[in-house]
């Protein structure tokens, strides 16, 4: 197929079709970062701008290593050193980095729909680095990378997804991600934190962790979302912790060969304990290292789309 | 100057009258409506409305002028002339403005402001509470004696249920309503309704118990006092099976709705467009079948307008930061005719919430063509089909999300206190 899209929003807006294009692109793209020349001309002399108004360790990282194994030249804007603080505004600032030419910008914002307005305003393309509680698209698209790595296949999982599911934009990009494959979604924690009505959405919803995660093929865990308010949607850590922490016996009750993903980052002793998060069945380092490939092939094939 | 509006069909909820008739307005006042009236000397100007409705200029109990205080968000004189246009003669504007209409002195600004600049009637509504804090009542004598027609704290909810039970009662010393805002603000920390679009948006929602909540409350306290509820931009299917159940075994409750409603549902936030935004929020598919089957069956009174106009940068934003509302008062009536071409009232039945049922509920002595009563009436036509272009607003408020609509009905003339205010250039009659 060709890519078409010069934008990359969300994951609800890709059909099946593009999703496996993406994963497909990302086999070719691995490899170059287990080079020991890990730079290829592809991008030589495009500008990619990472304009992030919300912390992030991995996700800025793993793009600007992305861009630079392809040769773009990349900037990086933070909220803290940028305008922003000077009250400059989204749109104003969207227009002064378009009158600079870059040809992407990634955003990540804490509000939703701020990739989509900055998108509405400049030519060059856009990718969503994270929007608020709405989508993270790059890291659905490394977890099902990771899946398929790991299974060979996403079809025909059982998928446990744990904790602050109001609050999670992983968790909404990695559902809208996988219905389009034959697999089963189970959404986990406390009724707090999941939102009303999810279930129309094709997800299983169960409150009891143990249950939850009876038989699954993938155990994906999340953070509270302190900074969105999600402490307030529980008692206490402490009582989370009790009831929704993935302990190494809790393991048990999930298939043999069960994977344990966390998009990071992870609050040891909470939701996942040491020896879960360091143990056999984790892949979390694994995801980290294919968010770079994903977004090498995100990064090529918006560049070098068909207009 | 005399106005002969010939062979039209004059629609009057209040009478009943449906018919092809002539109206002759001889000043301020509407003296004639017969068959066939001859134009009997040459100061008479003479209006061909053959095809065309005519009706009583329609009344909005609900409308943000703005002024004083937000003048580039929308002006007296800018906000009637948008109202004019729309087919509205009587509009009661809202207290929140800067300073908020809690003391005389500004229902007196507001009033003379309007004598001087307005295309239509203006009437202030009061605040109940001082600031609008929810604390202590504003001097609703007095705000009454300046010319306000009803007192609300729009845009919240009067939290505290005694001072809200105080304002019900007291009102009764002028037998003028109180319009209630529902919203219980604790449960609406959010910006789009909670259901199917606010997970897929992400966007922090607001649940429909936060308006339900505060109808069924304000309702008890209303009961309490024994005085009359007005409770205004109803937008849930909760809200409408309270109020209708409510309504049987109490006489004095009344509710409104806005078109936004009843033409648009959470999908439309799903593209992050800020001129969705609007509080209450546009709800689910179900609420919105819920208003139209309240409008039917006269659980809701009155369609308002709950114009709310905005500059461009307020909401050229995030949608978290950008402001709510709807600039609406020129697209309100027409979109509204969508319920009848839609089987789900007819035009009399939908006149009558424009019209006789606010002018009822505000004690006003308008909203019907009568001989004798004041000339404030429209002409317009059910079928005339236009695209609506912001650009083209008279209104400040550029804020519309039905910008880019074909909409079907069109206000082609107003007429207030017998002058034409507002004349479509596509109008030759």
């Amino acid at each position: 197929m060709n890519w078409t899209k010069k934008d990359l929003l969300g994951i609800a807006e890709l059909s099946k079709e593009e999703i496996l294009f993406v994963l497909d692109t990302t086999e070719s793209f691995k490899e170059i970062s287990q080079r020991d020349i890990k730079k290829v001309p592809t991008l030589r002399g495009k500008t990619v701008i990472t304009l992030f108004y919300e912390p992030s360790t991995r996700t800025r990282t793993s793009f600007e290593i992305a861009a630079k194994r392809l040769s773009a030249d990349t900037i990086n804007i933070s909220a803290s050193t940028s305008s922003y603080v000077k009250g400059e505004t989204l749109k104003d600032t969207a227009k002064n980095l378009e009158a600079m030419s870059p040809d992407v910008t990634i955003i990540r914002h804490s509000m939703p729909g701020a990739p989509h307005m900055l998108a509405r305003i400049v030519d060059s393309s856009v990718i969503n680095g994270g929007d608020g509680a709405h989508e993270h698209p790059t890291q659905a698209l490394l977890d099902l990378f990771t899946m398929r790595e790991k299974k060979g296949t996403v079809d025909g999982l059982k998928i446990a997804i744990v904790g602050d599911i109001i609050h999670s934009r992983v968790a909404r990009s990695n559902i809208f991600a996988l219905r389009h494959f034959d697999s089963e979604i189970v959404c986990c924690g406390p009724p707090t934190m999941l939102p009303p009505h999810i279930e129309e959405l094709g997800v299983k919803v169960e409150y009891n962790l143990k249950k939850a995660i009876r038989n699954a093929d993938v155990i994906m865990m999340l953070r509270i979302q302190k900074e969105r308010g999600g402490v307030t949607y529980i008692p206490s850590i402490k009582e989370y912790s009790k009831f929704f922490g993935l302990s190494k016996e809790l393991v048990a009750n999930a298939k043999k060969d069960v994977i344990i993903m966390h998009p990071g980052p992870m609050n040891r002793g909470v939701e996942i304990m040491d020896d879960v998060a360091d143990g056999p069945y984790s892949v979390i380092l694994e995801q980290v290292e294919n968010g770079v490939a994903v977004r090498m092939a995100i990064l090529y094939l918006l560049l070098g789309r068909e207009t | 100057m005399s106005i002969l509006i010939k062979n039209g069909r004059v629609i009057d909820p209040k009478s009943g009258l449906d018919e092809v008739i002539d109206v002759f307005i001889n000043g301020n006042s509407i003296e004639k409506i017969d068959k066939h009236i001859r134009k009997t000397g040459s100061n008479v100007h003479v209006v061909d409305a053959s095809g065309q409705i005519v009706a009583p200029g329609l009344v909005d109990i609900h409308a943000h002028l703005r002024e004083p205080g937000y003048e580039w968000k929308e002006t007296i004189m800018t906000g009637t002339m948008a109202a004019a246009k729309g087919g509205f003669t009587s509009v009661v504007c809202m207290a929140n403005t800067n300073p908020v209409n809690d003391n005389k002195s500004v229902t007196d600004y507001i009033i003379q402001k309007a004598q001087a600049e307005a295309s239509c009637r203006v009437f202030p509504c009061g605040a109940i509470t001082k600031g609008l804090k929810g604390e202590e009542l504003s001097e609703i004598g007095e705000l009454y004696e300046a010319g306000i027609v009803a007192i609300s704290d729009d845009g919240k909810s009067v939290r505290n249920s005694a001072v809200l039970a105080k304002a019900f009662e007291y009102s009764k010393l002028f037998g003028i309503p109180v319009i209630s805002h529902c919203e219980d603000e604790d449960l609406s920390k959010g910006y789009v309704h909670e259901g199917r679009a606010s997970i897929l948006s992400g966007l922090d929602a607001i649940p429909a118990i936060a308006e339900e909540l505060i109808v069924s409350r304000d309702i008890a306290v209303a009961k309490y006092a024994d005085a009359a509820a007005h409770l205004t931009h109803i937008s849930s299917a909760g809200s409408i099976n309270i109020i209708q159940h409510a309504k049987k075994s109490y006489k004095k409750i009344t509710c409104d709705t806005c078109c936004h409603y009843f033409s648009l549902t959470d999908e439309a936030t799903l593209g992050f467009d800020t001129n969705t935004k609007v509080n209450p929020p546009l709800r689910g598919k179900e609420d919105m079948e819920a208003i139209k089957e309240g409008l039917r069956n006269n659980t809701i009174d009155i369609i308002a307008t709950d114009h709310a106009p905005h500059e461009a940068s307020s909401k050229d934003v995030e949608f978290d930061i950008a402001t709510f509302g709807i600039s609406g008062i020129e697209t309100a009536f027409a979109l509204s005719l969508a319920l009848v071409h839609d089987g789900v009232i007819t035009l009399p039945e939908l006149l009558r919430k424009f019209t006789v049922n606010p002018a009822k509920l505000l004690k006003l002595p308008y909203g019907q063509i009568a001989p004798g009563k004041l000339a404030d009436l429209i002409i317009f036509n059910t079928d005339r089909e236009w695209k609506v272009d912001r650009s083209s607003f008279l209104s400040k408020g550029k804020n519309s999300p039905f910008h880019g609509w074909t909409v079907k009905g069109k206000n082609l003339l107003t007429i207030v206190d017998g002058k034409i205010v507002y004349k479509d250039s596509s109008f030759k009659g």
